[in-house]
């Protein structure tokens, strides 16, 4: 089979409105929200074989097909959504939406105010994932599902993990890639440190830059540039690039782009201001790093006793940045909550990014995990 | 029971005949999952596997089983005590870097232990040894000395000292010899020369 028949082929990002407020966390009343998602597949009569996917730090609702013809690249999880793929879309009805706070269609801080007519900017208030996950809910029941199946990889997994405790009722299976219960100190700094580039560009302007000429585009692309080191492992750079210059076999002598690690990242941070927008990359890094289910239950022990849910949970070997002790903390508070669960950590050198190639292992895992659910294993 | 199947079917089939029915059943180091999922089916027990190994746990996963992957030899500590009927150690324990600590800790967790291992004391075992001067190789120990998996290996008589130390109760012993189950048990000394393979039920 090839790759053209197994794709979702052309789909589109629709749009839901939410036109009465919902309560943040914080306590503050927000709305209306816009939700961007795409569906693929079939809702069945019974509305319980959806599949909601959660995607990571800068994903959009794409997750799957093309936008058109000349699209050139895929949604993010292709790989894993379609015909036959692990989210078998023959089977399931998979939705993805862009969360709260983005930039992609959903409400988020570039959204235009209705009492104000401007952009947001920096009076949209701080969201947290628990608040990311009331607005998919709020799509979800719109889309008439009754149950489902929840997953994510990153800060998909943190939504996935807070959609199995906050509407248990719901959630049937739970499938958790690369992520935490909550972020070390050691993330947390890295998310300050892109923060900090944002916030100290000259053209951040308080946030208040849409329209403007100048963008704070630099800070932006100096926080991708840092995410990008964290998403990367040290085996995965030297494969990649090694100690090799990038335009001659010796040095320049000067401050100019000399090695090839540093033409990468500088093209991760360009194209990335061209895509994504420095007041969302603060409010959803923010609402990564207050994350964290053992602190609002008490404990994570505590915070599984409600759900449900069978859970999955998938691990890297290199990943540094949401390492496998913390997918075992998961479950291990899990097991101790009695809940069913399965664990594997997959050996890849891809450091963190390995939930986004390493798909044919993740697809023989997520299968079997779902295949049970559908009882046929 | 059929008197002779090969050594490890019949080893499953000790198992599953010893394994109460609906029981709840942790097997540690549970391989593909064969066994945990023969419980599953024919005992109707539920249960979950531990293996260390990635292609084992993806290889149980897609039996339909509920597996995590770990180290038995890192404890039980996620587990309640008491909180599964059985807990299998099947064919692992000599593969333990704290084989010790890690029945401890399947009594901890288990009401009941379930361990196998290969005899170490038996004759063909200790022939190899005298006879030919090398470490000894054979069906169930077929490794070299240098990549074998198995690091403490032991006889059946120093397991009746070791459960006597750690006040645990043998309350079942099987003795497999060459594919059969040893019907009369013998005398301790002839039970440590004469089976290949022993299997006990524990408690403490």
């Amino acid at each position: 089979m090839n790759d053209e028949q197994k794709s979702v082929g052309i789909t589109q990002t629709k749009f839901f409105n939410i036109p009465d407020k919902i309560t943040l966390e914080s306590g503050t009343e927000f709305g209306p929200i816009q939700v961007a998602y795409e569906t693929y597949g079939t809702l069945n009569k019974t509305k319980d074989n959806a599949i909601l996917l959660l995607h990571a730090l800068t994903g959009d609702a794409h997750a799957a097909g093309y936008h058109d013809e000349n699209d050139k690249k895929p949604g993010w999880w292709d790989d894993m959504v379609g015909p036959d793929k692990a989210f078998d879309t023959n089977k399931y009805f998979v939705i993805s939406s862009n969360m709260l706070g983005g930039c992609s269609g959903t409400t988020g801080p570039c959204s235009i105010n209705p009492e104000t007519q401007k952009p947001y900017g920096l009076s949209f208030p701080v969201i947290t994932i628990e608040d990311a996950v009331k607005v998919q809910k709020r799509l979800v029941e719109f889309l008439g599902v009754k149950k489902l199946i929840v997953a994510g990889g990153s800060m998909g997994g943190m939504q996935a993990l807070e959609w199995s405790i906050t509407n248990a009722d719901m959630v049937e299976a739970v499938i958790i890639i690369a992520s935490t219960s909550r972020l070390t100190a050691q993330g947390i700094a890295f998310n300050a440190v892109g923060r900090n580039a944002i916030l100290s560009d000259p053209n951040f302007n308080n946030g208040d830059y849409y329209g403007k000429e100048k963008q704070p585009e630099k800070g932006l692309s100096i926080a991708r540039m840092v995410g990008h080191i964290t998403y990367l492992c040290e085996e995965s750079m030297h494969k990649k690039f090694g100690r090799r210059f990038q335009y001659s076999d010796k040095p320049n002598f000067d401050f100019n782009i000399d090695f090839q690690v540093e033409s990468y990242l500088e093209h991760q941070g360009r194209t990335f201001v061209d895509r994504f927008d420095a007041n969302s990359y603060l409010y959803i890094t923010k609402a990564v790093d207050y994350f964290d289910l053992a602190q609002k239950h008490g404990s994570l022990e505590a915070a599984f006793e409600k759900t449900n849910a069978r859970f999955l949970v998938m691990s890297f070997t290199s990943d540094w940045l949401f390492p496998t002790a913390q997918s075992k903390e998961i479950v291990h508070a899990l097991i101790k909550a009695g809940k069913d669960v399965s664990f594997c950590e997959i050996e890849s050198p891809c450091g963190h990014d390995a939930f986004l190639l390493e798909f044919e292992t993740q697809t023989k895992i997520v299968k079997s995990f779902l295949a049970k659910g559908e009882g046929n294993a | 029971m059929p008197d002779f199947i090969d050594s490890l079917h019949l080893n499953y089939a000790v198992i599953t005949d010893i394994i109460q029915e609906n029981s709840k059943i942790l097997d540690l180091g549970c391989g593909c999952g064969t066994l945990l999922k023969l419980l599953i089916d024919k005992k109707n027990c539920s249960g979950l596997g531990i293996d260390i190994n990635q292609n084992n746990v993806i290889e149980s996963i897609q039996k339909g089983l509920s597996v995590v992957q770990g180290d038995i030899d890192e404890g039980l500590k996620e587990f309640a005590d008491r909180e599964f009927d059985y807990v299998i150690l099947n064919q692992t324990l000599q593969s333990t870097e704290k084989p010790d600590f890690v029945i401890e800790e399947m009594l901890r967790a288990g009401k009941k232990g379930v361990v196998s291992f290969p005899n170490f004391g038996y004759w063909r075992v200790r022939f190899y040894l005298f006879f030919k001067g090398r470490m000894p190789k054979s069906k169930m120990l077929p490794f070299n000395w240098y990549d074998t998996p198995n690091i403490h290996l032991l006889t059946v008589e120093d397991f009746f000292d070791f459960c006597k130390e750690r006040d645990i109760t043998i309350t079942k012993s099987v003795y497999i010899k060459r594919g059969k189950i040893s019907k009369n048990p013998f005398n301790r000394i002839l039970t440590n020369l004469l089976c290949e393979e022993a299997l006990f039920v524990i408690e403490k």
